[in-house]
Order: C-alpha cells, then sequence, then structure tokens
C-alpha cells in the first residue's frame, strides 16, 4: 500500500497499482526556527543521548526516522530546560534501549566520566526506559561522581502532546543542577504531572510497561524529589551529596555473566547451559530457593568455575538460605547469597565485580557488600 | 433576510455517537457516569507538539497562550488508555462495520486501507492531546443533490465538567463524523439537511439516543466574508437559527469594515500606553486589582465596538474573545464606559491621557500581571486589525439561544499526525460488498404504519404515531405475546409519553419488563387497564407490581367476579325485575364501585349481561 496524505492531513492508504506517478513532491522546506539563546550565566549541564525518544520525531522532510540530535532540537522540543542550565550535547548512539550492551555501557561510562572530568555541574543521559535501570546501574559501578548523573526517559513518545518527556527532562535538569552527588533515575513520581522521584541507580526498576511512574525504587525509599513546575529539590539524608566522591573511572566488566529465572520444573539444562560462564544470577524462589532437583547442576557449575549468586524473583526484601533444607543444600553447594539487591543489579555488580576481580573468593566477598548503595545491610521495615 | 444574495454557503459535519459495546480504542464500556461516582482524579500539562512537516497547528498555538492544568475524573468503567497510560487496543471492529454500513447508506466508496490519524486538540479534552480519528469512506449523496464528502471514525472527547475539569466516561466512545460539501444555501437547508442524515444515522438502530449523543459543527460563509466554523450545536431546533445568526454576524462585520475604511480607521500598535496610573482610586473592582492596566486607542473605531453584530454580542465582544485567551476576564472599551465602576472623569482622563479623539475608541486590558495584560492588549490589536479586513476565519462555539463566541482560529493540516501505535486496517472488496444496507428509517415507517391499519384497524395516525416509536420493538413483542395490539400499542406509546412528562423514569420501568407484566396482567383481567396509569406510577415509586395491583386493583378472579355479580343481582332483585335489560347500565356503576376498578369495564359488562339473563330467563 502507497499512504497518500490527502489536504485535510488524513493519510490513506492505496494499492501501489493504483496510483500513477504525476510528478515528484518537491521537499519541503525546512521549517525556521528562532534560535535558541542559551544563558550564559547558568550552570553547564551534559545531554548525552542514547537513543531515547525524548527529542525524537517522524520526519518526512528527511524521510529518516530519528532526527539529528543536538542542544537546539532538545532545547526546541523542551524550552522549558533552557531556564534550568546551558547544555552540551553529545549523541552517542540512536538505539532502542532492549538493544544496549555491556560494551555500550563502558563507553557511556567514559563518556560520563570524560564530561566530569570538564567540569561540567551535572551530567543528563537520555535513554531508553526498557533497560535504563540497568545502564543506571552499570554506571553506578563504573562511574565514581562527584556530580549528579542523571539518566531521564518518556514513557508516552515525544511526539505527542501529553509526553511526559518535558517534565522528565525539566526535573532532570534540576536534579542535575541540585546537590546530589550520585547515579540517579528521574522519572515521573505519580500518573499526575506533580512531582518526579530521584531514584538510586543501583536500587530502581521499571515496575510497569506504560505508566508515567513506572520507575520504582525497590527496598529502599526514592533518594529525592523533584517538584514540578517549580522544579524543587528535595534529598533524602541517605541521598550521596554533590562532592562526596571523587570522581573515576572503573570500566572494566566480564560480559561472561548471566541471569536466569527458576521456575517450577525448570531442567537441569538450563544451569548446565551457562557451563564456561564466569558468574551467574539466579533468581529464585521466595528466601532464595530452587527445586532440590536443580542442586547437582549447580554444584557442577561452581565447581567449574562459575560464581553462582541467589537473588529473590520477590524482588522486595532479602534472602536467606539457612530457613529451609533446600537453602542449606544451596549455601552446601557454595551458592552465595546476594542480600536484598535486586537481582539485575546482582547481575551488573558481577559484571563489575568479575571484570576487576579474578580471585573467586574475594569476588564472592564483594559480592555481599555494598559497593554503590546496591546492598542493604539492614531490612527497613518501611513504617 | 436574502440569503441568495448574501451568497450564503454552509455546510455541516455531524457527529453521532454509534451504541457498541467497547469502546473504540479499549474494551471499556460506553456507558455515560454520573461524576459524583469517579472513582479517582489525576491532572496533566499539555504542550504544542510540532505535525510532521515541522509546523505547530495556528488553532493549537493559540491554546499554549497560557498554562493550563487539567484534570481528569477516572471510572470504574475507565481504564488506563484513557488516562494516556497505556498504548491503545486495535480499532474496534465493530464501529468499524457500522460505520461502512452508514458509508454505504449514503452511497460512498471506502478507501482501501484505512490510516488512523492523531488529530492535535489540546483544550484539554483528550488525555492525549490528539483525538484519533481514521477517514473512513469518501463521496457521499444528499438528496438535495449535495455530496457528503467525508466519513471519519473518530473516538469521543472527554466531558467537561467545568473549567478545566474533564470526565473520562465519555472519552472514546465511538462517533462517526459525516462532513457534507458547502451545498446549502439557506438556514432552513442546512435544518433540512440535518434532519435526514440524522434520520439516516437512525435507521441502522444502532447510534447512541439523546442528548448530547449527536451534535452538529455548521461551517458558513457568505460572499466576501469567510469560513466560521460554529461547534457543538446539540440541538437540531437551533441549527437555523445559529445559521441566521452567523450570516447576520458576517453581513454586520462587513458593514463594520465598510465604515471603518470610510472613516480611515487604522490599527498602530505604537498607541499603547500603561494607564495603571490612572485608576490607582478606582471604584472598578478589576481595573483596582489588577497589576497593570493597557490601553490601545484605535482611531477611527469610536461607535463601532460597542455596535451590535448578532444578538447580545458587539464587535467588542469579538475583541474581548481574543483577549481571554490570555487569561483576562475581558476588556474595557470607551463605546461602553462609563459603566462597571469606571467613572465619566476616569474616561475624560484616559482619553486625553491617550490624546484619543471623539472618533477615536480606547479599549483597556487588566492582567494579574504585566505580561497578561500585554498579552491581552496585543491579542485585542489582532482582532481590531481583523475587523478592517472584515471578517475572521475562526472555530467559534455555540451561546445559548443561538449567536457565538470566538474559540480558535481555523484548524489547519498541521493538526494532523499519524497515530504510530495503531495498525492500519485493509477494507477489501469481500468486507464492502458484505456490508448490509438497512432499511431507511422514513420507509419502515411507512411500511409498518401500513401494516398496523390493515392488521388492527388502526387510523393512519396513531399508527403512524406508534411506527416511529422508539419503543416499537416493545410493542411489536407485546402484540406478539398475545396481547391486544391496541391495548399495547396504546399502552406503551401514550402512558410511556405520559409518565415520561411526569418525570417518571420509564426506561428502567420497560428495561424490567413491567409493560409486559402489566399488560398480561390486564389480559388476564387480573386489574384494570384504567389502572395501568397508577399501577405504572406505583412501579416507579419503588412498589412492587405485585402490591400495586393489590393496592391499587386487588385482584378478583372470574369466579370472584360472578359471585359479586350475582349477589348484587340477588340483593336488588326488584329492581331488575322492574327494569329488565335496561338495569344493565345502571348496575354495571354498583359493580365497578365493588371491585374498585380492578377488573376491566369489559369483563364486568360481559359478565353482568350474562348473569342479568339468567336472572331474566328464570324469572320467565
Amino acid at each position: 500500500m502507497a499512504v497518500v496524505k490527502l489536504a485535510s492531513g488524513y493519510n490513506i492508504g492505496v494499492p501501489h497499482a493504483h496510483c500513477t506517478l504525476l510528478a515528484k513532491a518537491q521537499p519541503a522546506q525546512a521549517v525556521h526556527r528562532a534560535a535558541i539563546v542559551q544563558d550564559k550565566n547558568l550552570p553547564e549541564l551534559a545531554i548525552i543521548s542514547t537513543g531515547g525518544t525524548i527529542a525524537s520525531r517522524i520526519d518526512y522532510r528527511t524521510g529518516a526516522v530519528t532526527s539529528q540530535f543536538d542542544a537546539e532540537d532538545i532545547l526546541t522540543a523542551i524550552p522549558d530546560l533552557a531556564k534550568v542550565a546551558r547544555y552540551r550535547a553529545k549523541q552517542l548512539y540512536t538505539i532502542l534501549s532492549e538493544n544496549m550492551t555491556p560494551a555500550i555501557w563502558q563507553e557511556l561510562a567514559r563518556a560520563v566520566h570524560a564530561e566530569i572530568q570538564r567540569g561540567v555541574t551535572g551530567v543528563i543521559v537520555t535513554h531508553g526506559t526498557d533497560t535504563m535501570a540497568y545502564s543506571a546501574s552499570a554506571l553506578s559501578f563504573m562511574v565514581k561522581t562527584p556530580v549528579p548523573v542523571v539518566f531521564v526517559g518518556s514513557q508516552r513518545s515525544a511526539d505527542r502532546p501529553s509526553s511526559d518527556n518535558a517534565m522528565n527532562a525539566a526535573c532532570a535538569a534540576a536534579a542535575a543542577t541540585s546537590d546530589l552527588g550520585e547515579v540517579a533515575i528521574v522519572m515521573h513520581a505519580t500518573t499526575n504531572d506533580d512531582r518526579c522521584a530521584i531514584h538510586r541507580g543501583t536500587r530502581v526498576r521499571k515496575m510497569h510497561t506504560s505508566r508515567r511512574d513506572a520507575f520504582s525504587s525497590i527496598g529502599i525509599p526514592p533518594v529525592g524529589f523533584v517538584e514540578y513546575p517549580s522544579r524543587a529539590v528535595t534529598l533524602s539524608p541517605d541521598a550521596i551529596r554533590r562532592g562526596e566522591q571523587k570522581p573515576g573511572l572503573h570500566d572494566k566488566l566480564e560480559e561472561r555473566c548471566g541471569l536466569v529465572q527458576f521456575y517450577p520444573g525448570m531442567g537441569e539444562m538450563v544451569i548446565d547451559a551457562f557451563e564456561g560462564y564466569k558468574g551467574l544470577v539466579i533468581a529464585g524462589t521466595g528466601l532464595g530457593h530452587t527445586s532440590t532437583h536443580l542442586i547437582p547442576a549447580i554444584t557442577a557449575l561452581i565447581e567449574s568455575g562459575t560464581l553462582v549468586v541467589m537473588t529473590s524473583q520477590c524482588l522486595n526484601g532479602r534472602v536467606c538460605d539457612r530457613v529451609y533444607d533446600t537453602g542449606r543444600d544451596l549455601l552446601k553447594a557454595g551458592v552465595v547469597e546476594g542480600g536484598d539487591m535486586l537481582p539485575e543489579t546482582a547481575l551488573v555488580k558481577m559484571m563489575w565485580v568479575l571484570g576487576n576481580e579474578n580471585d573467586y573468593d574475594k569476588a564472592a566477598a564483594l559480592m555481599q557488600q555494598d559497593l554503590a548503595g546496591e546492598y542493604n545491610r539492614r531490612s527497613g521495615h518501611g513504617l | 433576510m436574502d440569503y441568495k444574495q448574501l451568497g450564503l454557503l454552509a455546510g455541516i459535519e455531524i457527529h453521532q455517537q454509534l451504541d457498541t459495546r467497547e469502546k473504540l480504542f479499549c474494551h471499556c464500556a460506553t456507558t455515560l457516569r454520573d461524576t459524583a461516582e469517579h472513582s479517582g482524579e489525576f491532572f496533566r500539562y499539555l504542550r504544542a507538539t510540532e505535525s510532521e512537516m515541522g509546523e505547530i497547528d495556528r488553532a493549537a498555538q493559540e491554546e499554549m497562550k497560557r498554562d493550563r492544568k487539567f484534570v481528569y475524573y477516572t471510572y470504574d468503567t475507565t481504564c488506563l488508555v484513557e488516562n494516556d497510560e497505556e498504548p491503545p487496543a486495535p480499532l474496534n471492529d465493530d464501529a468499524l462495520s457500522l460505520c461502512l454500513t452508514i458509508a454505504k447508506m449514503f452511497g460512498m466508496a471506502p478507501v482501501p486501507q484505512l490510516h488512523t490519524m492523531r488529530k492535535l486538540v489540546i483544550d484539554g479534552s483528550n488525555t492525549s492531546g490528539f483525538q484519533r480519528t481514521a477517514l473512513v469512506a469518501f463521496n457521499g449523496k444528499l438528496p438535495n443533490g449535495g455530496t457528503i464528502e467525508t466519513i471519519c471514525l473518530e473516538e469521543e472527547a472527554a466531558q467537561r465538567v467545568k473549567d478545566d475539569i474533564f470526565s473520562l466516561d465519555r472519552l472514546g466512545i465511538p462517533l462517526v463524523e459525516i462532513t457534507t460539501s458547502p451545498c446549502m444555501h439557506t438556514p432552513e437547508d442546512v435544518h433540512e439537511v440535518a434532519e435526514y442524515i440524522g434520520m439516516v444515522l437512525r435507521s441502522t438502530g444502532r447510534v447512541k439516543r439523546g442528548i448530547g449523543t449527536i451534535r452538529q459543527d455548521v461551517n458558513i460563509s457568505i460572499a466576501k466574508g469567510a469560513r466560521v466554523e460554529i461547534k457543538g450545536v446539540q440541538e437540531l431546533d437551533l441549527l437555523a437559527e445559529v445559521v441566521a445568526r452567523e450570516a447576520l454576524r458576517q453581513k454586520n462585520l462587513l458593514a463594520i469594515r465598510d465604515e471603518l475604511m470610510a472613516k480611515g480607521a487604522s490599527v498602530d500598535e505604537n498607541r499603547i500606553l500603561d494607564v495603571t496610573d490612572l485608576f490607582r482610586e478606582t471604584k472598578s473592582a478589576i481595573l483596582k486589582k489588577a497589576k497593570k492596566i493597557s490601553a490601545i486607542t484605535l482611531p477611527g473605531f469610536a461607535g463601532l465596538v460597542g455596535r451590535e453584530i448578532q444578538p447580545g454580542r458587539r464587535l467588542g465582544s469579538e475583541i474581548s474573545d481574543y483577549a481571554k485567551k490570555c487569561g483576562v476576564g475581558g476588556i474595557f472599551h470607551t463605546d461602553e464606559l462609563p459603566a462597571y465602576g469606571v467613572t465619566a472623569d476616569e474616561v475624560i482622563r484616559v482619553k486625553e491621557f491617550c490624546k484619543a479623539g471623539a472618533s477615536d475608541c480606547v479599549i483597556l486590558a487588566a492582567g494579574a500581571s504585566a505580561k497578561q495584560a500585554e498579552c491581552a492588549i496585543r491579542q485585542v490589536i489582532v482582532r481590531a486589525k481583523m475587523a478592517l479586513t472584515g471578517v475572521p476565519e475562526e472555530t467559534r462555539k455555540m451561546l445559548e439561544g443561538g449567536s457565538t463566541a470566538y474559540m480558535r482560529p481555523l484548524p489547519g493540516a498541521a493538526r494532523m499526525y499519524p497515530e504510530t501505535d495503531v495498525i492500519p486496517v485493509l477494507i477489501d472488496e469481500q468486507r464492502w460488498n458484505a456490508v448490509t444496507v438497512p432499511e431507511l428509517l422514513t420507509v419502515k415507517i411507512q411500511r409498518i404504519a401500513a401494516k398496523f391499519v390493515a392488521d388492527y384497524g388502526f387510523n393512519a395516525a396513531f399508527a403512524t404515531q406508534v411506527a416511529s416509536s422508539e419503543h416499537l420493538p416493545r410493542i411489536e413483542r407485546a402484540i406478539a405475546d398475545g396481547i391486544n395490539p391496541d391495548l399495547a400499542a396504546s399502552t406503551i406509546v401514550r402512558v410511556a409519553t405520559e409518565l415520561r412528562r411526569e418525570g417518571i423514569d420509564i426506561e428502567r420501568l420497560f428495561s424490567q419488563n413491567t409493560d409486559l407484566s402489566v399488560l398480561r396482567a390486564v389480559t388476564d383481567g387480573k386489574m384494570a387497564k384504567e389502572a395501568i396509569r397508577d399501577v405504572f406510577a406505583s412501579v416507579a415509586s419503588g412498589i412492587s407490581l405485585e402490591d400495586a395491583i393489590k393496592k391499587l386493583a386487588p385482584a378478583v378472579s372470574r369466579a370472584d367476579l360472578e359471585t359479586i355479580v350475582r349477589k348484587i343481582l340477588a340483593e336488588r332483585a326488584e329492581f331488575v325485575a322492574q327494569k329488565q335489560k335496561a338495569a344493565l347500565g345502571p348496575l354495571m356503576g354498583v359493580v365497578m364501585a365493588e371491585v374498585r376498578g380492578s377488573v376491566d369495564g369489559k369483563v364486568v359488562s360481559e359478565i353482568l349481561k350474562k348473569e342479568l339473563e339468567k336472572v331474566l330467563t328464570k324469572a320467565k
């Protein structure tokens, strides 16, 4: 079908066979936009784009699906941003976030670190929401930052008037100029356009497929909030403050790590498939279990040198393999309890730990230490 | 008015809600709710976005003049799609079928493949900031020789509760938008065409009924005037009046333009002055609390700003509508001053300060902020300049009575954007050929009325009334159930009308099949038909049907009735002997009083006659 745009603006589909070429359409003149003036007196933020939809739109003039991306494009799409800061924009990638890889996380970490070294007030990373939590977690381990490194995206595409992109971006910019000093995700806190939550990069998870407030902090409250439209930032006492950390880059990752969710009836060949991996995170049931049937396969995997860490598919709460027989058998097999770490965070952390520590026992010990706010020593009861 | 001479051209857009089970892009029911039942609320801001071509629609731009926060009511019958928190479901295929049926009824040609578009509307009535719409068919015929240009399948917008609060129950109900060519030349033409289209739509039996379920937009222009779109005329009877008033408005605006030209009037942006200080001590509450008051002097405009252009509306009202887009309550102009707490003295001072002559008009805009006052006075300039060229192209909303007020500029094609979340739908020959066209309501009414006259001996007028009744299916069902046709028809048509006028919820009674039960009781001799109205009213007030019959028309069986009749005949043996057959009439009254209306008079008369004959035969 050929898509025909009528004078009324409607599109209809017409079979190619019914179409006659009269003349080729002339490319329309690019619409003149008012130049964006950046205020030199405002703090400088770096915006690093990985291909999120935050400033993209269909562009029939060029025929490209994603338009070019520079500071002017973002500021045209989200004029509110110009009130908060001035910007340097860098387009690192234009990919959908499900196509992210550990190699891209590393490249992103280097780019963020370079901006920090340049002395920017904060860094904003625009990112697709699907795997944003993995990337934020990865950067939390790889980049030590004295300034805010804020991931932001949108759940509703930027080409709709109701998009959450403008508010999320405005709040991200406010967070990036605030007193925060860690890697965070800033997204809608509620379905209203009233506030964004600042989530710690290692304790956050996308918990809804489509809602604006899809992101939740798990196991801890958000480390801060940004009110909208006032853009007032409040940080929790636990939030790491600007300047507390010295800049640093530790960008080694061991990619041969896996994550598997146990399910009733799971066969040992699933575990066997990870033979040769340096590490495996299991998202077990409840307190951190697999079936007894799998224990020999897990034992064999560990004996072959794979580090196995247990987390829970409950997401909320801490694993404890000392309560039931199965758990004790898993511990006996050499499984390392992952505390209250989120399964995805545990995977990313494992890549980082095994990338930086060759000794099996030291690596196992690191998995049980808090390195970037990912591992709570205590379980606050939330009351 | 001679509309031909005026060069009146009108076209209409009819929006009719379809009676489908589910909404157009989600699986929620299409039921309207009482706003008091809302289960929650949330709020959002909307922003104008660029079109595919990189433009911002001028109508959307206008709505963006002020930051608006929109509040939405949710219900247990709405979902995340209405909340703009979930991508749309595939287009409701039942709604498409219905739309194709309507298209075929108008002899239209379907599009080979339907593409859902986003029509940018950022007045808050759509949580997404756009209305999803798809062009389904082209080129239909109207009996007046005009054409129906297009039929579109759209989602209904959210209902405004108040100001910037909207209710999501209505959002997403499927509706068809039928657009005619500008083929009408008098207000009456417009009424007729709208009525015809409405009839065709109702012929499907699948459109929603009641106030607000059908709305007409009218496009009107006169020679040398401009196309003006008037939105949301809900009552068919007002349509002609709206058209007539718009023709009048355009004629008067053209006359004003000619006078302005003759007077050498002009609009000069350099004649804006800050007059805040002149009103420090004013008695006008609005001016006193204003942070800034801006004034513009319009040379040559005196007398014309205050001139009426349609009932209740002046050029000043038009200017005021534009200023209101900045959030101000309105404007003041010297054609209407002194008034509203502004004294003659203050008027003189303002005119002096602005160096306004006798033929000049000064307009004041008071803002809660300097920015607001400046925005408003700039809007005044925009509209005043338009007065020099005649009639501006606009989208307007109807006011009570049929006059109109400015809403926004006419939207352009820039407001259309492809809905990337909905997959295009193929309408192939096979599907189109399978669409069956229902009988037109007018034809059906004639046919059924003729049948009623022939089969049941109804008079022609009553037969037509019954045939056009919305309750025809109930009547037909009652007749099929063995109820006397006259009883069934008159009860359902007349009693229903009577009770509805008294404010009784007749639909609820019908939905519980009270009509059938009552008719059955009458037929079985359990109650007299004289008691029907009262029994209906009692049931509506919450009493059970059985109790209502017992109370208003206690059950008297045929056997009971025979006993009563025999007893009365025995008691009045002397009277019977004296009057013979003539006793029937007076005794009828006695029996009816005894059974208190619980038995049909016909049955009483029949039994009384039989028993009387028995007595008289015996006596012989």
